[in-house]
């Protein structure tokens, strides 16, 4: 259902080019009520039933399915949520500068929170593979939006990255067929148990390839700090939530719900994921520092952030599973509240670079003090939502006595504050340079801003609150795992 | 009257090609108005047959009403109904496309141009109807024959590729008529049927063998299988592009459907993987045609050379169902077989209705048509995606149909060639989708009075293809349960 | 089919099919290569012939004398296949005769090398 009412958006959307305000009440009404379609599941699959649906096949015995599982609606609410409140910032945003191609932003936009949407609910394979790739195609003219050579290089880039992933998930997932003889996800994997090792650790390969294009681990990392040349409600939105959560999604699907952790376990493929997130999370929080563009900056921390879901996913430990699950909400909101600011700085001063933003804090309060908030929790500073996320991987790796791990999140932590803190210190504590002059954010602007970072804020201290979000992630993790703490 | 359905349909496609000659001496528009209304009332016998075949079997029709082995017989089983269809279709649909883009020339009375088009469709309908090996020949060499008139219409250049298309594809025929003689010869009858229970007794001999091995090399000729390929991309691209179309998406697919045919149902299996490796020749001849079709359709510029190029892959697709020889990869050759044909239709138009608005040929040159011609970008867009073979259009199931297949053998190196192809499908594609939406910049373009959308005749047709192409990978299973895997039943 | 006396009816086919073919690849001229073509197609036909011959049997027209047995009849299948072989054979020729004209309108020369010349200017 809520698949259609975004596809449904996108065409109206393009019927409605010419009346710019019209075309935006599409995109507010579409965003809304498919959040409410997707809240409308929510009390069942609390409940432990999972409404679903299979609408025609794709291939004999493969339907084109969907189900609303704990995963899938954690992932669904997030996405869902977050584009009611993108869609209002984008007005903004792209009112505020002089922004050409309108229609095709918003119903890209729209396609692509469908393909989201489809992707959080599929029931197999097919049809996460069919979303997926839905979601490259549509996601590709936003990033290249602005269509000078840079963004279509850019665009270029993404492309070819996607697409290989692509093309090596398709041929993880016609193996898994061949393997398996379904593609049904079920929590703990679908394999059969006496799958040879060297066929398990071919697919393991495979998707963790295939997936860790989106997901921004390293060395396939590359495209996403390029396409921040995208408009930054493209960025926010998919850069921080859509895309990439849609990457680490497909890990959780394909580590949690088809391979099975624990054959992975006992294949002892794991250690490998667990090296490459290690890796990326270290490596991307060093050459975040190094940024002076702001939405560079966050491109990196994006990066490392997305490997703490994966180093999570990597456990075989319900806990670190729940820590990741959460740290997909949680970093999602924060994340986009940080883009949100970036974006509202460029629109009101034009610029892009930290060095230039010396005491703007003086001139847009609120923005910042949204900033600091979603730094705090980025960083793991209670009692903002992202301490939460990662106490519970923290934890995973102490049962696993995996020390290393542990430290490795600390020490990122440290780093975060490391390149997070001297933004909001030059914000607040130095001299307005002289080109400064500038105001507050508009209001449309600013409204999301304080309602994600509220958000954040809301979910650190109330994680189980209205959405539950906290037992959903617990149930995926045990479910997963197939035990308890 | 079902009865005579097998042979009703080229018959009657026939009757409606001299119509369409006489009246066009009168006024040229009447011919094309016959041979649509020709094309159309096939394309409804094609159903009403599918329809037929699928409820209470296949029916068979003996010419003059001298049973088979001695008379000539026209079958339509699912297979052949099935290629109806995508024949009748793909022919109605094309033959909308008004005249003067679609042929690049002028209508003139007295050209019997509809006439050699519902020729060539009646020659190909027979070649899929027909039950005996040598009347295969005839109608193949009808539908040649129409062939290398329309492709000459062009160009000078035209004329020339026509001729060389000419020389191989009568080497192709030959070869396949000789072999039609060690058969015979050996068996004698000719009808496949009959063919099909006497050739046990013979496999081994070595006339049998050379039969199959020239029939399959003769239409490997025709099919443009690599290396023997070389006529098409000048073919191609010089014929006008209604005709490209033709060849592309249908002439070529009947040929593959040949060896299909002569797999199933006249060699089987059996002889075509034992004896003599024929079937896996074919699939590595057809994994290298791809890889390197491919490769050589990024280095082209120009727009038809390189669908061309392309085309030589995407057969190559079909070769490799067939080299797999087993059921899922049959299913994705047939299943490519009606994608191929609805994508490839639908690029060619579009080819051909923008170098009649706008004179571009040069992939460079179609720098920001996307604002210019959105209907027309958009159908290209959906064809591109399906030819790369990203889901949910069709170009992605019959690739996916062929995955299972090679995994099925353990083909490793197939499954490889398949995923990298697609790799290389989005390098050319995307990079024509990129220059179609980037903004045009601000000098003038070639023909800057031609400002807006193709006329709506000209869009039909390819928005019908695109769509067709959407529909086709969402009823895909339909389709493969219903049509194609009765087919490989029996496996 | 084996007999020796056959042997030498063979060869010719094969000779045949090598002329054509080498007069359709290597020839410059593109009438040669038509001419090639119609050898090529000819020692087909004559292999359809030679393979309806049997032995001691005469011409396929019933004797009433001889009476209604087939095998003292050679196959008229083949011959008939021929028949409308060469009549395609015969179309195929006329369309190539009219690709000719048109290219040589065209390009004022019917030979291969000259017209790729200038094909590329």
């Amino acid at each position: 259902m809520a698949v259609l009412v975004s596809l449904a958006a996108f065409g109206l959307i393009i019927l409605f080019r010419n009346r710019p305000n019209l075309r935006e009440a599409v995109t507010v009404i579409a965003a809304v009520s498919k959040l409410a379609v997707v809240l409308s599941m929510l009390p069942d699959v609390l409940g432990g039933r999972y409404p679903e649906i299979t609408l025609v096949n794709l291939s004999p015995d493969i339907g084109l399915a969907l189900r609303a599982d704990e995963a899938g609606i954690i992932f669904a609410m997030l996405a869902s949520m977050l584009w009611v409140v993108t869609s209002f910032y984008s007005f903004g945003y792209m009112r505020g500068l002089p922004a050409q191609r309108q229609t095709r932003f918003y119903a890209s936009f729209a396609l692509c929170l469908s393909a989201t949407i489809g992707l959080a609910f599929s029931a197999n394979l097919l049809t996460f593979f069919l979303f997926y790739e839905v979601l490259t195609v549509a996601t590709y003219p936003l990033v290249a939006h602005k269509g000078n050579p840079e963004a279509l290089a850019a665009g270029r880039k993404y492309l070819a990255y996607l697409i290989t992933g692509g093309v090596v998930l398709l041929g993880a997932i016609a193996y898994t067929y061949q393997v398996a003889g379904t593609l049904d996800f079920n929590a703990g994997g679908f394999l059969p148990q006496d799958t040879a090792v060297s066929s398990l650790a071919i697919l393991f390969a495979l998707f963790l390839i295939g997936f860790g294009f989106k997901s921004a681990v390293m060395p396939l990392h590359s495209w996403l700090p390029s396409a921040m040349v995208a408009p930054t409600p493209v960025s926010a939105l998919l850069h921080a939530v859509a895309v990439v959560k849609a990457g680490v999604f497909g890990l959780v699907r394909a580590v949690g719900f088809v391979l099975g952790p624990e054959q992975l376990h006992q294949a002892g493929a794991l250690p490998f994921m667990l090296a490459a997130a290690a890796v990326t999370i270290v490596v991307a929080s060093l050459l975040a520092m190094r940024q002076d563009n702001l939405k560079a900056r966050l491109a990196y921390s994006t990066i490392g952030h997305l490997s703490y879901i994966v180093l999570g996913l990597a456990l075989f430990d319900a806990m670190g599973w729940t820590g990741s699950m959460m740290h997909i909400v949680n970093h999602g909101a924060m994340k986009i509240t940080m883009f949100f600011c970036a974006g509202a700085i460029y629109v009101r001063t034009h610029f892009a670079n930290i060095s230039q933003l010396d005491g703007i804090g003086h001139k847009m309060p609120w923005t910042m003090a949204a900033f600091t908030v979603a730094a705090l929790g980025l960083a793991g500073v209670p009692p903002v939502s992202g301490f939460i996320s990662k106490w519970f991987l923290v934890q995973g790796t102490l049962n696993l006595e995996e020390f290393a791990l542990a430290g490795v999140f600390l020490v990122s932590g440290l780093l975060n504050a490391g390149y997070f803190f001297p933004i909001v210190y030059r914000a607040f504590f130095k001299k307005p340079g002289t080109k400064l002059v500038t105001g507050e954010a508009p209001l449309i602007m600013l409204l999301p801003i304080i309602i994600t970072a509220g958000l954040s804020l809301f979910f650190g201290l109330f994680p189980d609150a209205v959405f539950g979000f906290y037992e959903l992630a617990e149930r995926v993790g045990q479910s997963v795992t197939g035990g308890g703490w | 009257m079902i009865q005579n359905l097998p042979i009703l349909i080229p018959i009657s496609l026939i009757l409606f090609a001299f119509l369409s000659a006489f009246l066009g001496v009168m006024r040229f528009r009447l011919s094309q108005s016959v041979a649509l209304l020709g094309a159309l009332i096939s394309l409804v016998m094609a159903v009403f047959g599918l329809n037929h075949v699928l409820q209470e079997g296949a029916i068979s029709y003996h010419l003059g009403g001298w049973p088979p082995p001695e008379g000539i017989e026209f079958v339509l089983d699912h297979l052949s109904a099935f290629m109806v269809l995508v024949i009748t279709l793909v022919g109605f649909i094309l033959l909308i496309f008004p005249t003067r883009p679609g042929f690049l020339m002028d209508e003139q009375r007295g050209v019997p141009l509809y006439a050699m088009v519902l020729m060539l469709i009646a020659g190909l309908c027979g070649v899929v109807l027909s039950g005996d090996l040598f009347n295969l020949y005839v109608f193949l060499e009808i539908a040649s024959l129409s062939t290398y008139a329309l492709v000459s219409l062009g160009s000078g250049r035209a004329a020339f590729s026509s001729f060389r298309y000419l020389i191989m594809a009568t080497i192709g025929g030959s070869f396949y008529l000789l072999g039609v003689g060690f058969i015979y010869f050996s068996v004698g009858t000719l009808n496949m049927a009959d063919i099909l229970q006497h050739l046990p007794a013979v496999y081994d001999s070595p006339a049998v063998i050379g039969g199959a091995v020239l029939i399959v090399a003769g239409i490997a000729l025709k099919m443009a299988l690599f290396p023997l390929h070389t006529w098409l991309p000048d073919a191609h691209s010089y014929a006008p592009p209604i005709v490209a179309a033709f060849l592309a998406a249908v002439q070529i697919e009947v040929s593959a459907y040949v060896i299909i045919r002569f797999l199933l149902d006249v060699f089987t299996p059996e002889l075509m993987t034992a004896t003599v490796p024929l079937t896996t020749v074919i699939g590595w001849a057809s994994a290298a045609g791809i890889i390197v079709a491919s490769v050589i359709a990024i280095a082209q510029t120009d727009f038809k050379r390189m669908l061309a190029y392309s085309t030589v892959g995407q057969v190559a697709y079909i070769g490799l169902g067939i080299g797999l020889a087993n059921p899922l990869g049959i299913v994705g050759a047939l299943l490519h077989i009606m994608a191929h044909a609805l994508m490839k239709s639908c690029l060619f138009l579009i080819a051909g209705g923008v170098y009649h608005k706008t004179g571009i040929k040069n992939i460079n040159d179609y720098k920001g048509l996307g604002r210019r011609m959105p209907w027309t970008m958009a159908a290209f867009t959906v064809s591109a995606l399906a030819m790369i073979g990203i889901p949910p259009t069709a170009g992605f199931f019959s690739k996916w149909y062929l995955l299972l297949g090679s995994f099925d053998q353990s083909n490793w190196v197939f499954v490889g060639v398949i995923l990298g192809s697609s790799l290389l499908n989005a390098v050319y594609f995307f990079r024509l989708i990129e220059k179609v939406f980037a903004p045009s910049e601000d000098k003038v373009e070639k023909g800057a009075d031609s400002r807006g959308e193709l006329s709506w005749r000209m869009l039909l047709p390819i928005i019908l293809f695109a769509a067709g192409i959407l529909v086709v990978g969402a009823l895909n299973v339909f389709i493969v349960d219903r049509f194609l895997m009765p087919i490989v039943a029996g496996f | 089919m084996e007999e020796m006396t056959f042997h030498y009816s063979y060869i010719m086919i094969v000779i045949l099919l090598v002329v054509g073919l080498y007069g359709m690849l290597a020839k410059r001229n593109l009438v040669k290569k038509v001419i090639g073509l119609n050898i090529f197609q000819s020692a087909i036909f004559l292999f359809f012939i030679k393979g309806a011959i049997k032995e001691g049997a005469t011409v396929p027209v019933i004797d009433p004398e001889l009476g209604v047995e087939a095998g003292l009849y050679f196959n008229p299948l083949p011959h008939v296949m021929i028949l409308t072989a060469i009549v395609v054979g015969v179309a195929i020729t006329g369309v190539a005769m009219a690709l000719l004209l048109t290219i040589y309108r065209h390009y004022g020369s019917l030979d291969e090398h000259r017209i790729m010349e200038r094909m590329s200017k």
